[in-house]
């Protein structure tokens, strides 16, 4: 996994970049709330904010094609369920409303992420009273996301460079093992970050 | 099995936002309470865990590869409490992140995923391994966590009149009793290798109170009896059948022009509430009979 993929423009020094993190989290949720949940949109509204959240994203300087591929990333789910709808009487029109709310809705939570640092959002969450335990636990998951990505593909190219085109069975086992593996590994890190986090003064409040 | 954004409606969204922050906030309370300090960055590191073996694709045949969703095997290394916080940051980073589900379903794929794959599993799985040993255990927990939690996001989304739940049931349902397959031999084979090389890592949790059983037990029912029991009588043919396509008519267009559809079909709607509401007093007297046989059978047990 590539970890330039996520913070790769979110430290970029555009207009949207600078706002302050609190009112983008509450302007984002507005838009998403508003766009996903209110019963009845006229097409006028989808357009204007479409054409808002186009207007910022060029405002952001960050390059199209990253959004753009970000948003095709997280379509496919999306439109398998919606396609269901086509299978029923009106199904068009809820097809149509389903796909273009989740894509607005989409872009703006692109916009947010993709202009704020995820430590930054992580500050957020703590300033909004979510435990203590819970903002900790996201910042370790975020922190050692990508040293346990490189471990396991690590393992595999160490398992791959030592075994030739096995059967299919052989192939789960081995893969099991490097997840069981991974699973020893990390719970051995957890015990020595808190041996550091602990040296360093660390108290659970 | 991430719901995006604009699929649920404002009832469904509260609702399953409400369900999610109840079973978040008793897991928190438990872990504060229950787990020792030096297992805290566990939480994080079991979650880090979680996000990258979903990340290791099984190869199944014909292009095609099967991967970990770790409802299970979260809820059997770390126990029920400890499982819903790890799942329930994965899930978040997802949103955050990877835009993998939307803001509106957070509290609905927080639901489905983070609580009803966890405590299902773990639920299935406590009371079964000491009868038909420990693989056979963990592959059904595996199981019918993943078809739960699908059945119950296939209720979501056709609570919300979005799809009906006629065609999103056998779709979900299908769909994920083959996934949960898969998910229960990776589960039992990634359990077995643990269990190989560091058995005591299994042994680690918490005991766990008989009263958490029950009211994490309580919380999946809630949301089998809310997102499931309205759908699960068969609908009679013919006049009904009408009305619904009616009604399905109606909401297309309703979702567009009308201000706000409070007239839509209100026979059926309160019909659906009266469904409901027998469900969960249905529920909650299941749930007496059970807690006062776990008590009665305690106290015979600690008496001998």
């Amino acid at each position: 996994m590539n970890p330039e993929f996520i913070d790769r423009y979110s430290r970029l020094d555009s207009p949207v970049h600078k706002l302050p993190v609190g009112s983008k989290i509450v302007a984002a949720l507005v838009l998403v709330l508003g766009v996903a949940l209110w019963p009845a949109v006229p097409w006028q509204l989808f357009g204007a904010v479409g054409a808002l959240l186009l207007a910022l994203m060029l405002l952001s300087q960050i390059p199209p094609r990253f959004l753009l591929r970000r948003l095709l990333i997280a379509e496919p789910f999306a439109l398998s369920i919606a396609a269901l709808a086509l299978f029923q009487p009106g199904g068009w029109h809820i097809f149509l409303v389903m796909l273009t709310k989740s894509t607005l809705c989409l872009a703006a939570m692109i916009l947010l992420t993709a202009t704020t640092p995820f430590t930054d959002l992580l500050a957020a969450l703590r300033r909004a009273r979510i435990p203590v335990v819970f903002v900790t636990t996201l910042a370790l998951l975020y922190r050692y996301l990508f040293v346990l990505a490189d471990e396991s593909s690590r393992m595999r190219r160490a398992r791959l460079s030592r075994s030739f085109a096995e059967h299919r069975a052989h192939q789960w086992r081995a893969l099991a093992t490097v997840a069981g593996q991974l699973f020893i590994r990390a719970s051995g890190r957890a015990e020595r970050i808190f041996a550091a986090m602990s040296a360093r003064g660390w108290e659970q409040k | 099995m991430h719901i995006p954004d604009g699929f649920l409606d404002a009832k469904t969204a509260l609702t399953t936002g409400v369900l999610a922050a109840a079973g978040l906030g008793v897991a928190l309370r438990r872990v504060r309470e229950t787990l020792p300090p030096q297992r805290l960055p566990l939480l994080g590191l079991a979650a880090a865990f979680i996000f990258v073996a979903q990340m290791l694709n099984f190869p199944v045949g014909g292009g095609t590869s099967g991967h970990l969703v770790g409802g299970a095997l979260a809820a059997i290394l770390l126990g029920p409490a400890a499982a819903v916080v790890a799942l329930g940051a994965v899930i978040i980073l997802q949103c955050l992140l990877f835009n993998d589900g939307g803001v509106t379903a957070l509290g609905a794929n927080l639901f489905n995923m983070a609580v009803v794959t966890p405590i299902t599993a773990w639920l299935v799985f406590q009371p079964l391994t000491r009868f038909i040993g420990r693989r056979t255990a963990v592959a059904l927990a595996a199981w019918s966590s993943i078809v739960l939690a699908a059945i119950i996001c296939a209720g979501e989304l056709a609570w919300s009149g979005r799809v009906a739940w006629r065609l999103v049931l056998p779709a979900m349902g299908g769909i994920h009793a083959l996934i949960g397959l898969g998910e229960a031999f990776i589960t039992t084979l990634v359990l077995g290798a643990i269990a190989a090389a560091r058995p005591e890592l299994l042994e680690a949790n918490a005991p766990i109170r008989r009263r958490e059983v029950i009211g994490w037990g309580l919380l999946v029912a809630l949301g089998v009896v809310l997102f499931i029991a309205p759908f699960a009588c068969p609908w009679p043919d013919g006049l009904e059948k009408v009305a619904a396509r009616l009604g399905f008519e109606h909401h297309a267009a309703n979702m567009l022009h009308a201000p706000l559809s409070d007239y839509a079909v209100p026979g059926l709607k309160s019909e659906k509430l009266g469904t409901i509401l027998a469900g969960i007093i249905g529920t909650l007297a299941v749930f007496v009979l059970a807690w006062a046989t776990v008590r009665l059978v305690g106290r015979k047990n600690a008496e001998n």
